[in-house]
């Protein structure tokens, strides 16, 4: 029964793994680069439920296929690509913000941010 | 044309927001101008579309052609004209305002701010008008990323203010993300209404519980409902003002505004009320964040910190009126969005025109400054009488609303409105106090003239809370007729 679970849904068991990675580094971590590393991971690992829940096992892409065929539902990786979009600009708009708090406060470590503000 | 205007709210903003950096090569002086022209197209075509739906009913536009559920669908009821037209309002009158403001406080690095200030209204925009829900995560995503970098050119400690915003709201943004894709791969449909159909048959699931509970968590961090708040008192205190006024006069509105699509239309009234107790948790919150948020700022000498924690403590009241779920609570909830909106706004407003002016937002500082500016400052009076919810301004009726809806709510219904209007006596406590020290008192301040364009927006908003006050009448046959809408599943009322 477990190893059912184990072997035949992995990919959302990797998921959750990573998520929790991911969520570790944004909350416990103190330096502002390691929390965008972990908000990186969470909302990465999110896609990979995305991809992984539409993957069907030797399905093919939906293109010009002359006889029936098995194939990908396309759907969530179009939506996953312009999550991707959003979540390179979120991380743009992090590091931008660490390279203007690293000029301010000379460092990035939050609790010496906080003592100096 | 006039059938494309549900899409053309949204694609004016882009275009906008694209050609504002252009303009600003051309000539620095016509940006501003520019985006209040933008605002303000947004704001006609939002009241033409409220006009519309009043006169001929719902208005679903189809992206393209294509038919929903395959196409994307804008839908438009009445609840959707009504916050289109208090956010593109309250937008438009902020853009007049933020000339001047943005001037003063970040001199040099107003032109990428009218760019982002467009975006962040077309994202506010868009959230209301879409009826797909993956839409509604991308314009999530477009609004919050045009505010976290809009909060950023505040003072020294913004950096870090809209720093945690960031990771908070990418937190939220992304459970939001996990929930649509539950719901997703469940029904095979990202349309709202297509998705209310298929969703009755497997509510027994839990996975669909899962989903609910990741995006009202998730939209709960956005509004800043009580105890998931922490972003928002220092990004409102260290932003520019103008942008404060924006944040918290629309983008938590819009918020609530998603949190109620998505128990409302997408999830069935039925499955939060009764199913699982979503409601009931929500009204328990709201009301432990009504009595947080009002000690959190009884403290504050910050007179901006002490606005950013009245948020959220009225937060609470709208979420409290909503999750009620009966038809006065609920009126009472979406008409404080109104009311609230407009007196948090020009609340902003006022307090920048006094930091402008005397350097500081400190009340012990500025006792006595309203005197100087008398129309900022009897506004100021105006709006802080209003949020206490003093008769005769806009939110006396709503917050009264609130309370009898509450009460029809049984035993704990009536605790909740015992605990509103003790707060309510509460709230007198830190919003007196700031209208005299700031209105009333004697203090020697220099002379300041205030420009007209900064002076204007906060008597708009002023006037309006007076006039929604003695006349609740006009907003309430379309607050009215939205909780009708809504309300007609609920029974009771």
């Amino acid at each position: 029964m477990i190893q059912d679970i184990i072997f035949a849904k992995y990919n959302y068991i990797i998921y959750i793994t990573l998520m929790t990675i991911g969520f570790y580094g944004m909350i416990g971590k103190r330096n502002l680069i390691k929390k965008l590393i972990g908000m990186s991971i969470f909302q990465y690992s999110i896609f990979l439920f995305y991809i992984s829940a539409a993957d069907v096992s030797g399905g093919t892409a939906p293109i010009l296929l002359k006889e029936p065929a098995v194939y990908v539902n396309p759907l969530p990786h179009v939506l996953i690509l312009t999550a991707i979009v959003v979540a390179v600009s979120t991380l743009a708009v992090g590091l931008s913000l660490a390279i203007r708090i690293h000029r301010e406060f000379g460092t990035l470590d939050e609790d010496k941010i906080i003592e100096l503000s | 044309m006039i059938e494309h205007f549900p899409v053309l709210i949204i694609a004016v903003g882009l275009l906008g927001a694209f050609f504002t950096p252009i303009i600003g090569l051309i000539r620095k002086e016509l940006c501003s101008p520019w985006a209040s022209l933008i605002t303000l197209l947004q704001f006609l075509i939002s009241i033409f579309l409220l006009y519309q739906v009043l006169a001929a009913g719902n208005i679903s536009y189809w992206l393209g052609g294509w038919q929903p559920p395959w196409g994307i669908e804008y839908a438009i009821d009445i609840l959707n004209a009504f916050v289109l037209v208090l956010v593109a309002g309250v937008c438009f009158s902020v853009s007049i305002y933020a000339k001047k403001s943005l001037g003063f406080e970040v001199p040099g690095k107003e032109l990428p701010l009218y760019t982002l200030y467009i975006l962040l209204s077309t994202g506010m925009l868009g959230i209301v008008v879409t009826g797909d829900i993956f839409n509604l995560y991308v314009f999530l995503e477009i609004g919050s990323l045009a505010a976290y970098a809009l909060i950023a050119v505040g003072d020294r400690q913004s950096l870090m203010a809209s720093f945690n915003y960031m990771i908070m709201g990418t937190i939220s943004a992304s459970f939001i993300l996990l929930g649509i894709g539950y719901l997703y791969v469940m029904t095979g449909t990202l349309n709202m209404a297509d998705l209310s159909e298929r969703l009755p048959e497997l509510y027994g699931r839990p996975v669909i519980l899962v989903a609910l509970a990741l995006l009202v968590v998730g939209l709960s961090i956005k509004t800043a409902l009580f105890p998931l708040h922490t972003w928002l008192p220092d990004a409102y205190t260290h932003a520019p003002s103008a942008v404060s006024a924006m944040l918290a006069g629309t983008f938590t509105k819009v918020g609530i505004y998603a949190l109620i699509r998505v128990m409302f239309t997408v999830i069935s009234p039925e499955y939060v009320i009764e199913t699982v107790p979503v409601m009931n948790i929500l009204s328990w919150v709201a009301a432990a964040g009504i009595v947080a948020g009002s000690v959190l700022a009884i403290a504050q000498y910050d007179i901006k910190r002490m606005l950013a924690y009245s948020s959220v403590s009225q937060i609470g009241y709208i979420i409290l009126g909503v999750s009620m779920a009966n038809k006065l609570a609920m009126t009472g909830g979406i008409l404080h969005i109104l009311s609230h909106s407009l007196m948090k706004g020009g609340a902003f407003l006022a307090v920048g025109v006094l930091q402008n002016s005397f350097g500081s937002r400190d009340l012990i500082a500025l006792r006595g400054a309203g005197r100087k500016v008398p129309l900022v400052g009897v506004s100021f009076g105006v709006f802080v009488l209003g949020l206490a919810g003093v008769p005769l301004t806009a939110g006396f009726l709503s917050k009264l609303l609130i309370v009898t809806g509450s009460v029809q709510g049984g035993v704990y219904g009536v605790f909740l409105a015992v605990a509103l209007i003790a707060n309510s006596v509460l709230s007198l406590a830190y919003y007196v106090p700031a209208m005299n020290r700031i209105v009333f008192a004697e203090g020697a301040h220099p002379a300041r003239r205030v420009p007209w364009t900064m002076q204007g927006p906060i008597v708009a908003l002023a006037v309006a809370t007076v006039l929604f006050g003695v006349f609740p009448e006009l907003p309430l046959q379309v607050v009215g007729a939205a909780s009708d809408a809504l309300a007609g599943f609920l029974g009771g009322g």
